[in-house]
Formats: structure tokens, C-alpha cells, sequence
């Protein structure tokens, strides 16, 4: 199929659709609103749902029932939204369910601002609603890898029965790229969705539920739960590195649009005759920590900076995998400002000064 | 040319986005790497409305652009706006029909395009920015001209009435284009 050039928000939207993704709730929220658009005209097209429901809460319990039957089901939102959605998503991965979820993500706290931020790294990755469970999230830094990403995650939901995040933020959902979607979609076989909820005549009902007041069931359900996220962490890890070499001294680790930028940081100073590598994790949860570690312990490399849209957030995982092998920095801006290469260069060259200072 | 950035600006309805997605079209046409971003936050109702168009050789990687080669601008708020952020040795484009100033930088390509009064003689006030977008071409030949048509042919393929006017305004401000620069370098040889 031939390029078109796509605002990523509907972008996102025609990848859930071809990946078979054809019930879908939402309520609006800049800067995502572009997805339900999409979606309300497409889907009939389809013989798809679309609903809107009446808040973010209620939205999140729709994609928790219809997920129930075994339908391949998504929703999208931003920041505040995913936020009321967190009690949803918690329930929705103590039952095992696949979901597709999309956060658009803006500025907060709060209600915030409507432009790109990447400070709900926290909330997507170490869990924004209760209890022991995982959301396997997936941050995607042009269009074309949000769509290559949308119709991996409708199966990456269906081999491990669990909610999947797409991660992006305002710019990846407002800007316009050229993508190309696949003519065929190929997936690896999934086993018979045997424990949806589809009508029990003729066999034993199926009982979709979160709640077990035996605490060794619940200790039971929980250790089924950790124990595919050992395997999530095995099988669905995923990175890119850009001009990692020997002559590094910076290493940057970035994600999403940021690490987009920081790719032009690293043309423009190689330029300059400094050489930076980026390594970006396209998988947040789970974390490339292996891959990272090793690029990190090089010994070209003396600094680790993590370039983030937010306050410091990823920047703990990073620390947290470098083990204080290597001194680790932290660059950002947040509330929508989105940092400039110049800024970015300019704490580089900061940090090379300070490194040769101390000699 | 290995990256080249420009930035629309005008009012809402003005057709200021519709200009930088054509050419956006058009670059995907000739094998270019391509982002379109659009002004994204809180704006007054009269306000600007304004885009901007990354072409490139290579995967472009940072999407925002302060600092663009190029800036076609619809009014006087996007004048006073972008002007000062055009990259020295730069081109602006400048809707002549609702702005009354030029420049006073020197190192920059202006050109003054009539596009309100070439629209309303070309018999649509929907084409301004049309006539915008065949002056800029014919300033910088970032992508070319044939290519553009063939966007045109292709969006507006349906309607030709409406690709005829279309048709005749866009080689209106490319020849304008061209013509003001010849006229230039024959005045300064």
C-alpha cells in the first residue's frame, strides 16, 4: 500500500481497526480527540462499536465488560482521563483481560494544559491503580511506529490476557507523517479464548472477576499475575539504538518524541565533533534493563543523561539499571513545553565541560 | 538540500493548513521524508492558525521547529509573528492584500504576493492560499511545480471547475515568484 499522510491520532485509530480492534469507548479529551473523530465515522464502516460514554469512569468499566467477551477492545483518552480510567485498568488486569488503552498524554497534575508531556511515566509504568499488576506499555516516537505498535498491542493484549498501553504524547497525536499500514495483518496463532464470557449453554459458566476473599486464592490469582510478567519481561522487551559507538562519551536514554529530538541533538553535535549515542526504550514496562546496562557500562561512555518531558521520571529506571556504574543526569521540561535541541546541546556540552573540569 | 522548513501562518480559513498539506503531499510524491505539525494550543478566535512543513532527505528527527528557512504569511499577526523567525538567508512570502508593511530585515528573500485580489480575479476567494503556495514554490523549488499539480489533480480530481481556477492561480503565483526575483537580479546587475 502507498504512503498517506496521517495525523497520528487517526493513524492510531485505522491501525485498531485493521489489527481487528472494532469495539471502542471513549469520552473526548485534547489533544486525542482526533481518535474518537476518526472512529465515529469509521467504525460503522466496519460494523464496529463506537460509544461514548458518559465520563472516563464509565468508559473504563465498558472497556472491562466488553473485554469480558472476548472481543478485541480499546479505548483512548489523555492524561486526566486515563487518570479516572486507573480504578478500571486495576480490575481490568486482576481478571486477566486484553485491552488496548492509548494515552495521549499532556501536561499536569490535574487538569493541566493540553500540550505534549511525558510526565505519566509513573502512573503507566509502576502501576496508576491498585494492587500487584502490570500494564505492558509501549511508547512509540513517529507514526508510523505508532501504527507498526497499535496492531502489535491488540496481540500482545491477547497472548498475555492483559492491558496494553500505547504511550504517546499530544505531538505524536496532532502531528501529520506519511505511514503505510500493512495489506495483511499476519499474527502467530492465539489459543481459543475458552474463559470469555460468551453465553454458557451447554458448558460451565465462565466467571470474569477481580475478587477473591480467600487470601490464598488472591495470593494464587497474584503469582499467576507475576509470573507472566516474568515472561512479558523475557519476550516483549523492545529498544533502539542511535549512533551508539566506541567514540561515545554521553549516552542519552530518551523515549517518544523526546528521543526524536534528541536525534537531531546528536546530528547537530556530531557535526560539532562530539559524539553522543541514544539508546531509546520502546517498551517501558517492560524495561530494556539488560540492553541498557550493557550499552551504559561501556567505557567510552562517562555520562548517562535521560532527557525526558517531565521532571524526572523514566530517569529512576534509569538510575535504578546503571547502578551507579556511571553518574547519571537528568534534562527536562514539563507543563508542555517540549525542550529544544539547543537546550539539549547546551546541557551536553555542560556536562562534558564539568567532566573534563574534574579532569 | 538535505532539510527544509516552512511555516504557514494566517487566520482560521484562510486555508493556511490545507497549503502546507499540499506541499506535504507533494514531497511524500517525490520520495521525501515529510511531518506536518500544526499549532496546537489555546488560541483566540482570530488569532493565528499556522503549520509547519518539514521536507527531508533523511529521517527528520526533532518535529519542532523554532527557526524555519521559510515562512508564508496570510496576515499581519503572522507577519509580526514569524518574520523575526526566519533563519538568516531565508525566504518570506507575504500576502500583500492584507499586509501593508515589508520587512526591514536585509537578508531575506521577501516576496509580495497579491493573493487576495489574484484570487478574486481568478473567481474564488478560496484560492488566496493557493496563490500563496505557487509563490512559494516558485521562490525556493523545494518540490517542483508539475509534482504540485499533480497533488491538486489528485485532491480536486472531482471537481474541475474548481482545479481549473486552481489550476491557474497556483502557476499565477509561481510565475509571480519567478519574475520577482529575475526582476531583482536584473535591477542589481
Amino acid at each position: 500500500m502507498a504512503k498517506i499522510l496521517m495525523k497520528g491520532n487517526e493513524a492510531i485509530a485505522e491501525a485498531a481497526i485493521r489489527a481487528g480492534g472494532k469495539h471502542y469507548f471513549c469520552y473526548p479529551i485534547t489533544p486525542q480527540t482526533e481518535v474518537a473523530e476518526y472512529l465515529a465515522r469509521r467504525m460503522p464502516e466496519v460494523d464496529g462499536v463506537f460509544l461514548q460514554g458518559e465520563s472516563e469512569i464509565a468508559v473504563g468499566n465498558m472497556v472491562f465488560g466488553a473485554a469480558a467477551t472476548g472481543k478485541r477492545v480499546f479505548t483512548s483518552s489523555s492524561s486526566p482521563g486515563i487518570s479516572l480510567m486507573q480504578e478500571s485498568l486495576s480490575y481490568i488486569a486482576g481478571a486477566q483481560l486484553p485491552v488496548v488503552i492509548l494515552n495521549v498524554m499532556r501536561g499536569g497534575p490535574g487538569l493541566g494544559g493540553i500540550l505534549p508531556a511525558q510526565s505519566d511515566y509513573f502512573q503507566a509504568v509502576k502501576g496508576g491503580g491498585h494492587g500487584d499488576y502490570r500494564i505492558i506499555c509501549l511508547a512509540p516516537s513517529t507514526i508510523q511506529e505508532a501504527v507498526d505498535l497499535t496492531i502489535e498491542a491488540f496481540y500482545i493484549a491477547d497472548k498475555y490476557r492483559n492491558p496494553v498501553m500505547i504511550i504517546a504524547d499530544g505531538m505524536i497525536g496532532q502531528m501529520m507523517e506519511p505511514v503505510e499500514f500493512p495489506d495483511e495483518i499476519n499474527e502467530p496463532e492465539l489459543p481459543p479464548k475458552t474463559w470469555a464470557a460468551t453465553g454458557a449453554k451447554g458448558r460451565e459458566p465462565n466467571i470474569i472477576k477481580s475478587l477473591y476473599l480467600d487470601p490464598l486464592r488472591l495470593e494464587d490469582n497474584s503469582i499467576v499475575l507475576y509470573k507472566k510478567y516474568e515472561e512479558v519481561k523475557k519476550n516483549e522487551v523492545r529498544f533502539e539504538n542511535y549512533k551508539v559507538n566506541k567514540k561515545n562519551k554521553v549516552l542519552i536514554v530518551s523515549y517518544g518524541t523526546m528521543a526524536r529530538i534528541c536525534q537531531t541533538v546528536i546530528d547537530e553535535l556530531e557535526a560539532e565533533d562530539i559524539s553522543v549515542g541514544l539508546f531509546r526504550p520502546i517498551s517501558l514496562f517492560p524495561y530494556p534493563e539488560a540492553a541498557l546496562k550493557e550499552e551504559a557500562d561501556r567505557a567510552n561512555i562517562k555520562t548517562v543523561l535521560t532527557v525526558e518531558m517531565s521532571m524526572g521520571q523514566m530517569v529512576e529506571d534509569v538510575e535504578r539499571v546503571v547502578k551507579g556504574a556511571k553518574p547519571v543526569k537528568f534534562f527536562g521540561r514539563t507543563g508542555g513545553i517540549v525542550p529544544t535541541p539547543d537546550e539539549v546541546k547546551e546541557q551536553i556540552k555542560y556536562l562534558l565541560r564539568s567532566e573534563s573540569a574534574k579532569g | 538540500m538535505s532539510q527544509y522548513e516552512v511555516t504557514w501562518a494566517g487566520f482560521g480559513g484562510q486555508g493556511v493548513m490545507v497549503a502546507g498539506q499540499l506541499l506535504a503531499y507533494t514531497g511524500i510524491a517525490e520520495g521525501k521524508q515529510i511531518v506536518w505539525i500544526p499549532s496546537y494550543g489555546p488560541e483566540m478566535r482570530g488569532g493565528t492558525a499556522y503549520c509547519t512543513v518539514v521536507v527531508s532527505d533523511r529521517r527528520i528527527g526533532s518535529p519542532i521547529i523554532r527557526f524555519p528557512q521559510a515562512a508564508v504569511v496570510f496576515n499581519r499577526p503572522s507577519f509580526d509573528k514569524f518574520t523575526p523567525t526566519i533563519k538568516p538567508g531565508g525566504l518570506l512570502v507575504v500576502n500583500s492584500s492584507l499586509i501593508d508593511v515589508t520587512t526591514e530585515r536585509d537578508d531575506l528573500t521577501e516576496i509580495l504576493v497579491p493573493a487576495n485580489q489574484m484570487a478574486m480575479e481568478a473567481g474564488s476567494p478560496k484560492v488566496v492560499n493557493i496563490a500563496m503556495l505557487g509563490a512559494f514554490i516558485g521562490a525556493c523549488e523545494i518540490v517542483s511545480l508539475d509534482n504540485v499539480k499533480k497533488t491538486l489533480e489528485d485532491k480536486l480530481g472531482k471537481k474541475k471547475d474548481l482545479l481549473g481556477i486552481n489550476m491557474k492561480i497556483l502557476q499565477a503565483g509561481y510565475d509571480l515568484a519567478k519574475n520577482t526575483i529575475a526582476g531583482r537580479a536584473t535591477s542589481e546587475s
